[in-house]
């Protein structure tokens, strides 16, 4: 192994300084700790004896020489070295500029809480003025069966209703047993445990065959659109339908938000229907209510302000659910990881607003009374 | 014995090497060597497997046939040899291939935290800033994402981080793809000023005409599945093949030449 690197002082001149060894980055530790040491005031160093030298080396042997204060010039060099100390004094030359000192740490929580907030506020405005100009592009387009964009709007009522299907009616059916059993446990103990069937209806009609739904096309639609949507800005294809004169609200947003309007009250219908099987399952299995007195208890309980109550929203879900994929899909900026982000994000404000959505009008629901 | 000094002359020895996919065959008893200290330029057409030759001579691909001795070790012998080779030598991707979750410091950082893990914070904050500031970078660029630098700066910053452990050995490829021509000449110029201030020695894959002329030291033409040709820039352009004549005597050849005549005077 070669020499380890050393700086010391001339014993013949207690001025001038020797530097020897290998100033090379596997040394960089050693020679870190024993630089940072060196008391100050030399005339001149002689580093002709560094057999080998590297970047950092040179900016070793510079930063050591200034703590002997001696100048740059002032470092006697092998002639093969001079070249690299050159190169590394200029790049040190503007050490002072640039890279600003962080902000204190309270300030930058502050700045990240006033980001978030802004940040929501202004996502909140871009989605209206978005649901805005996709209803402008829908009236514009509504009197031109020409431009209907009908194939693609039965693709998408494929991907996002049929094929969504047998997972909604599976977790509709399964929410319907669980309510049946919370409802049953608590009813027992009043003797009333046929009122159960009265909480499925009411349970499935109003809140959720349509929440269901509409959490899981959230999950699993608005994350597609944006990745789809998503992929194509990365690769410029939106730009390319711009410049040919094609409009991607109209060729990309609206077959989706038609095709989502359509599909979930579709959709939110067999849930519910999904509901009751699974609560009639759980009454006839293991409560003992005969499916008959199950049915006839059920017709008692429906009324159509029930129902309508919960598929009223259905069309405002789709709306949410649909408009944030599309607009985060808009949203990604180049790269690939940018495409996750919006991902996630498309998925958490529809999970959100939905929820929001379903909270506000239930409330509205009763003040009113229905 | 005359050999054995002449291995220690060559930076990359390739001998014999094979590289197939399925049955489509991409080199084929391929040789060649890059000595110490020289800017060897690599070229050949789209798909002619410059960048498999390069990921091969990396050890990220295994050859099907042959024998690659970098800096006088095997490629091939893997485990603790690959990792010396790797901490000698740095690598240039062809879009930079920056982590797009670390700023441009960190990025620097990560090859000095993984071999040198006995350097502490503060030495290595500063021995990143020092390469980003010799490939030409603000200071400014420290903090930045690579997603925030265009096209230009994140190839510099890729270099930094090529530069981070000071190999002996650098691949880059097609670093001035992409670049706008002022852009590209001051990445040669900075290409030529660094290897010869660090001693570098450079395999640099290449489409760009400019470069060639500016600063590879010879060039290695490929074609056919091999080495075509490898040697200065007169020896290439007396070469007798339709492909390296129509390189290098079409338009935009003697363009390049001429800028670069004009360039000396």
């Amino acid at each position: 192994m070669s020499e380890s690197p050393q700086i010391v002082m001339d014993p013949a001149d207690s001025e001038r300084w020797l530097a020897c060894g290998d100033w090379r980055l596997d040394h960089a530790a050693d020679l870190h700790q024993h630089v940072s040491g060196l008391p100050g005031a030399a005339r001149a160093v002689d580093a002709t004896q560094i057999e080998r030298m590297d970047a950092a080396g040179a900016m070793l042997l510079l930063r050591a020489a200034r703590r002997l204060s001696v100048e740059p010039r002032d470092i006697e060099l092998r002639e093969e070295h001079r070249s690299l100390l050159e190169v590394i004094v200029e790049a040190l030359d503007h050490e002072t500029e640039g890279e600003t000192e962080p902000p204190p740490l309270w300030r930058e929580w502050l700045a990240a809480i006033g980001q978030v907030m802004a940040g929501a506020g202004g996502n909140l405005r871009m989605l209206l003025g978005f649901l805005g100009l996709t209803l402008a592009r829908l009236a514009m387009t509504l009197p031109r069966p020409s431009q209907w964009r009908v194939t693609p709007m039965v693709f998408h009522m494929q991907q996002t209703g049929l094929n969504a299907l047998p997972l909604t009616a599976l977790l509709a059916f399964l929410i319907g047993a669980v309510v049946a059993y919370l409802g049953a446990t608590v009813l027992r103990d009043f003797g009333a445990e046929l009122l159960v069937v009265d909480l499925i209806t009411y349970a499935f009609l109003r809140e959720f065959g349509v929440l269901l739904t509409a959490i899981l096309l959230a999950g699993r639609t608005a994350s597609a659109f944006t990745a789809q949507i998503g992929t194509m800005k990365s690769r410029e294809e939106i730009d390319a339908m711009r410049t040919l004169g094609l409009d991607p609200i109209v060729l990309l947003v609206l077959p989706r938000l038609l095709a989502l309007l359509v599909v979930l009250p579709i959709l939110a219908l067999l849930a519910t229907l999904a509901g009751f099987a699974g609560g009639l399952a759980v009454s006839v299995l293991s409560l003992g209510i005969e499916p008959d007195l199950f049915l006839t208890r059920v017709r008692e309980a429906v009324t159509l302000q029930h129902y309508l109550v919960g598929l009223i929203k259905a069309p405002l879900f789709a709306a949410t659910i649909a408009l944030i994929g599309c607009l985060e899909g808009f949203k990604v900026a180049g790269t690939a990881q940018s495409v996750g982000e919006r991902t996630t994000s498309a998925v958490v404000q529809s999970i959100t607003l939905v929820i929001v959505i379903d909270a506000m009008a239930a409330i509205f629901f009763m003040e009113l009374g229905w | 014995m005359s050999t054995e000094a002449e291995k220690q002359e060559l930076a990359i020895r390739v001998r014999g090497l094979a590289n197939r996919f399925g049955t489509d065959v991409v080199h084929q008893g391929l040789d060649l060597d890059v000595r110490r200290g020289e800017i060897l330029g690599v070229v050949g057409g789209s798909g002619s497997g410059k960048s498999v030759l390069m990921r091969s001579i990396l050890g990220l691909r295994e050859p099907q046939a042959g024998r690659i001795e970098v800096l006088g070790r095997r490629v091939d012998g893997g485990g603790q040899a690959l990792q010396t080779l790797r901490r000698r030598t740095g690598v240039l991707f062809q879009d930079g291939a920056l982590f797009s979750s670390l700023t441009v410091r960190e990025n620097v950082e990560v090859p000095l935290a993984t071999h040198h893990p006995d350097i502490n914070d503060t030495l290595r904050v500063e021995l990143a800033r020092l390469r980003i500031r010799l490939v030409g970078l603000p200071l400014s660029a420290c903090g930045k994402y690579p997603s925030e630098l265009s096209g230009g700066m994140r190839k510099r910053a890729g270099l930094a981080r090529a530069l981070a452990l000071d190999p002996e050995l650098l691949f880059l490829d097609e670093p001035t793809a992409g670049l706008d021509p002022i852009g590209a000449a001051a990445f040669d110029d900075l290409l030529r000023t660094l290897t010869d201030a660090l001693g570098l020695t450079v395999f640099l894959i290449t489409h760009d005409l400019d470069t060639l002329y500016a600063i590879c030291d010879r060039i290695a033409v490929i074609g056919d599945r091999r080495v075509l040709v490898c040697g200065r820039l007169e020896e290439i352009e007396a070469f007798d093949n339709p492909w390296v004549q129509d390189y290098f005597h079409g338009p935009r050849a003697r363009q390049a030449k001429h800028s670069q005549t004009r360039q000396k005077d």
